[in-house]
């Protein structure tokens, strides 16, 4: 091939070179925001993390001991890199004071689960009162044939507990989804 | 003092400096149209459409630096502000939008003419507002203005319903530090990490072959003098984004002009062979990169921004710099002279810039010109020497876009107005009409296609209106020509729905509206009509030239594609892939 470009300096060389191109593990990422407590605040963290074609697994809100601050905890499935801008834009948000992915932060999570369980047999209520006690549920409600159980912990304290309930029956259930804090002592806090 | 919602409205914008809205009323914000007619002291520009009085209020924006302000009532009201507020998102325009809503106890009833357009503008805005209390009115105004003005700037949307516009209060107009102390979430980062310039500046000394590639974030942080300096103390070439225009002089020796899809041959060769690129102000768009695996494919990345998202949201840099462009670039250029000011490698930069000038002179910006049929980009040559190059050029979306990107040389910020995010159609004209009515003493040119200027040409009269001498060159080939171009490059000539021959006689059409027009259809005819435009200053211009139907905006890099892939202006590929790398 002639020398289109007109310079001795020019070879005709190797493999062409790429540039590198991030794309990050797909995980769920836990993502506590504060907020200013404003008109439409949820509405606009909801249609950026839908913007970006993602779907919010879990979501927790709830006023702070600070007048008109709210704390968030979302739980998102999504790619590291597509996390990572999300975090950033949602910094951008006037109403955000504080957003941290706490993904790879060491955190303590709890959520709480209400669940309504059939016990209609008196060996149903004994088992299910004794799952309970091991797991360290109390009994909230009581029907002549369901029990209504309040559990806290970790996603897989909650999700082992449910498993063993499902040969009684589970009626209906809630969880309120995940709230999460950072350990005291453990990496950067960033706004 | 006790006044009206409305009177505090005017208040607030007049406390902001506002010298003049765009807009147009309706029932929900009669009241604030009242207050400004008893007020009588901000000039009032009746657009004929909303969309029209929102890139009329964008033009003003990109042509001063100043917000520009639009206003229109609820429902279709807003609803035709949309696409406006769109596209100043896209482009970071500064502007704020008020909308008339329906009193607050009908929210949310479906009454006559309510739309929530605070959740349509959602995701189009930098932020928005429904104003609930009266007592937050001042505040809110003054929020939007300092929004909107500071960081990336931004459109922000303030939705005000009648009966808070028709409430008496006292409330005072808060200062500018009660508004920043009001926004504790709100702290755009200017300064600039002092160790990431440092490194950037070790960077640029140690590079053999860098490349400056500025985009809009320069021209919105006017920092010309701060890109000159650096480029001439370091040799560094400078290649400019669409928005970037004017941000450094295209006449300087360093300046590569425009890079991506419809970029010069050189600055795409030199961006592809760099090894070191110093983006400023620019945002790595995909009609910048083409495939961003190829993209610069060999060189280290500076990032400066001001916005921490666009930092390596489409490109992976190795220096991320989060700051205002024009004050970073100072400190940068001061940490460079602090450690001497040294090029490590003098011979390598002057080869480089060799080599450059080698790209510019194999390939420069050209065409074939004709001497029976008006090619595109002679109109626009000759618009260029009829104005010396000083005009404000506006457009609209389109071939005649680009042409006016590559045939005109800008040579300061903000001379070049058009919608480069979000492509907008129709943009160009109202845009015009704004950035003349912001900066009177400039030429203004709508440089426009006919299909561009069809859609917001209920402008002309709003110009007549108001006297404003914008002059509109249509670059008229009866197409919709840059769809057109498409089709015959990657369509085999279906040229579907792209036919627009059938069109107003745009001569009569100006004179109709009381405007002058004008007809080129021979190339000698080009020049007089301009000449005579030029004498026309009290009322806007229609300057009609036909020109060649199927001429092709070229240099392109299709969609997707490489650099290596660019189809030069003699319809050839740029280059086979194993002549695009140097020797490193």
């Amino acid at each position: 091939m002639s020398d289109t470009v007109g310079s001795a300096q020019i070879s005709t060389v190797k493999s062409p070179l790429f540039r590198e191109v991030r794309k990050g593990e797909v995980r769920r990422h836990i993502i506590t925001l504060t907020v200013r407590n404003e008109l439409g605040v949820l509405a606009r963290i909801a249609t950026l993390i839908a913007g970006k074609g993602y779907n919010i697994e879990g979501l927790s809100v709830g006023e702070t001991h600070e007048k008109g601050i709210s704390r968030m905890t979302l739980e998102v499935i999504g790619d590291d890199v597509i996390i990572d801008q999300v975090v950033k834009q949602l910094r951008k948000l006037i109403d955000t004071l504080k957003v941290k992915d706490l993904t790879d932060t060491p955190h303590v999570e709890r959520e709480l689960a209400l669940v309504k369980v059939h016990t209609a047999t008196p060996r149903a209520r004994d088992e299910v009162l004794r799952l309970t006690e091991i797991f360290r549920g109390r009994i909230v409600d009581v029907s002549s044939d369901t029990y209504t159980i309040e559990i806290t912990g970790t996603d897989d304290k909650i999700n082992a507990f449910l498993e063993l309930l499902k040969p009684f029956g589970i009626k209906e259930m809630a969880r309120t989804g995940k709230v999460a804090l950072r350990r005291e002592g453990a990496g950067q806090e960033e706004d | 003092m006790l006044r009206k919602g409305a009177d505090i409205v005017i208040e607030a914008l007049k406390e902001e400096g506002v010298e003049v809205l765009f807009g147009h009323p309706g029932g929900a914000i009669m009241e604030v149209y009242d207050a400004l007619y008893r007020d009588g002291g901000i000039r009032h520009i009746l657009a004929r459409h909303e969309q029209g009085a929102g890139h009329m209020a964008e033009g003003y924006a990109k042509a001063t630096g100043k917000v520009g302000v639009a206003m229109s009532t609820s429902g279709p009201g807003a609803t035709n502000l949309v696409t406006a507020i769109a596209d100043a998102y896209m482009d970071s325009v500064p502007v704020v939008f008020i909308t008339g809503q329906v009193p607050t106890h009908l929210i949310g009833n479906d009454a006559f003419q309510e739309v929530d357009i605070v959740g349509i503008t959602r995701p189009i805005t930098k932020h928005n507002f429904l104003v609930k209390r009266i007592e937050d009115l001042p505040l809110i105004i003054r929020q939007a203005f300092y929004i909107a003005r500071t960081g990336r700037p931004g459109p922000v949307l303030v939705d005000i319903p009648k009966d808070i516009t028709q409430k008496l209060s006292d409330v005072p107009i808060p200062s500018l530090e009660e508004v920043k102390e009001s926004l504790p979430g709100y702290k755009p980062h200017t300064e600039g990490n002092i160790q990431q310039i440092k490194r950037a500046g070790k960077l640029i000394m140690e590079a053999k072959r860098p490349v400056l590639y500025v985009g809009g974030g320069a021209v919105q942080s006017e920092a010309q003098r701060e890109l000159v300096e650096l480029a001439e103390l370091m040799k560094v070439p400078v290649t400019t984004t669409n928005m970037g225009k004017g941000a450094f002089p295209e006449l300087h020796p360093l300046a590569l002009h425009m890079l991506g899809m419809h970029g010069t041959y050189y600055a795409n060769m030199a961006v592809y062979n760099c090894d070191l690129l110093i983006a400023v102000g620019a945002r790595f768009d995909d009609r910048v990169t083409g495939k961003v695996e190829e993209f610069a494919p060999q060189a280290k990345i500076i990032h400066i921004d001001i916005d921490p998202a666009s930092i390596s949201k489409n490109i992976v840099v190795d220096v991320p710099i989060v700051g205002d462009v024009k004050i970073v670039l100072r400190k940068l250029i001061d940490e460079i002279r602090k450690e001497g000011a040294k090029i490590i490698f003098p011979e390598d930069r002057r080869e480089w810039i060799e080599q450059i000038e080698r790209w510019k002179k194999l390939k420069p910006l050209t065409y074939k010109n004709s001497t029976d049929i008006i090619k595109p980009q002679f109109v626009i040559e000759q618009i260029y020497e009829a104005t010396k190059g000083e005009a404000i050029i506006s457009t609209g979306v389109g071939q005649h876009q680009m042409w006016s990107a590559m045939f005109y040389k800008y040579s300061f910020p903000r001379q070049f107005i058009n919608s480069g995010g979000l492509g907008t159609m129709g943009f160009g004209f109202p845009a015009g009409i704004g950035a003349k009515i912001g900066r009177p003493e400039k030429e203004v040119f709508v440089i426009d296609g006919d299909g561009s200027f069809m859609m917001t040409m209920q402008e002309l009269i709003t110009a007549v209106q108001y006297k404003v001498p914008v002059k509109v060159a249509i670059i008229n080939n009866g197409y919709l020509g840059m769809v057109r171009q498409w089709q015959e490059l990657f369509y085999e000539r279906r040229y579907s729905e792209v036919d627009l021959s059938v069109q107003p006689d745009f001569v009569k059409l100006a004179q109709a509206c009381g405007a002058v027009g004008f007809r080129a259809e021979k190339p000698s005819e080009v020049r007089e009509i301009i000449e005579e435009a030029l004498k026309v200053q009290d009322k806007p211009v229609i300057m009609d030239f036909h020109v060649d139907r199927e001429e092709n905006v070229l240099p392109m890099v299709p969609a997707g594609k490489s650099y290596k892939d660019m189809i030069l202006e003699d319809g050839k590929k740029a280059v086979e892939a194993e002549t695009m790398y140097l020797v490193g």
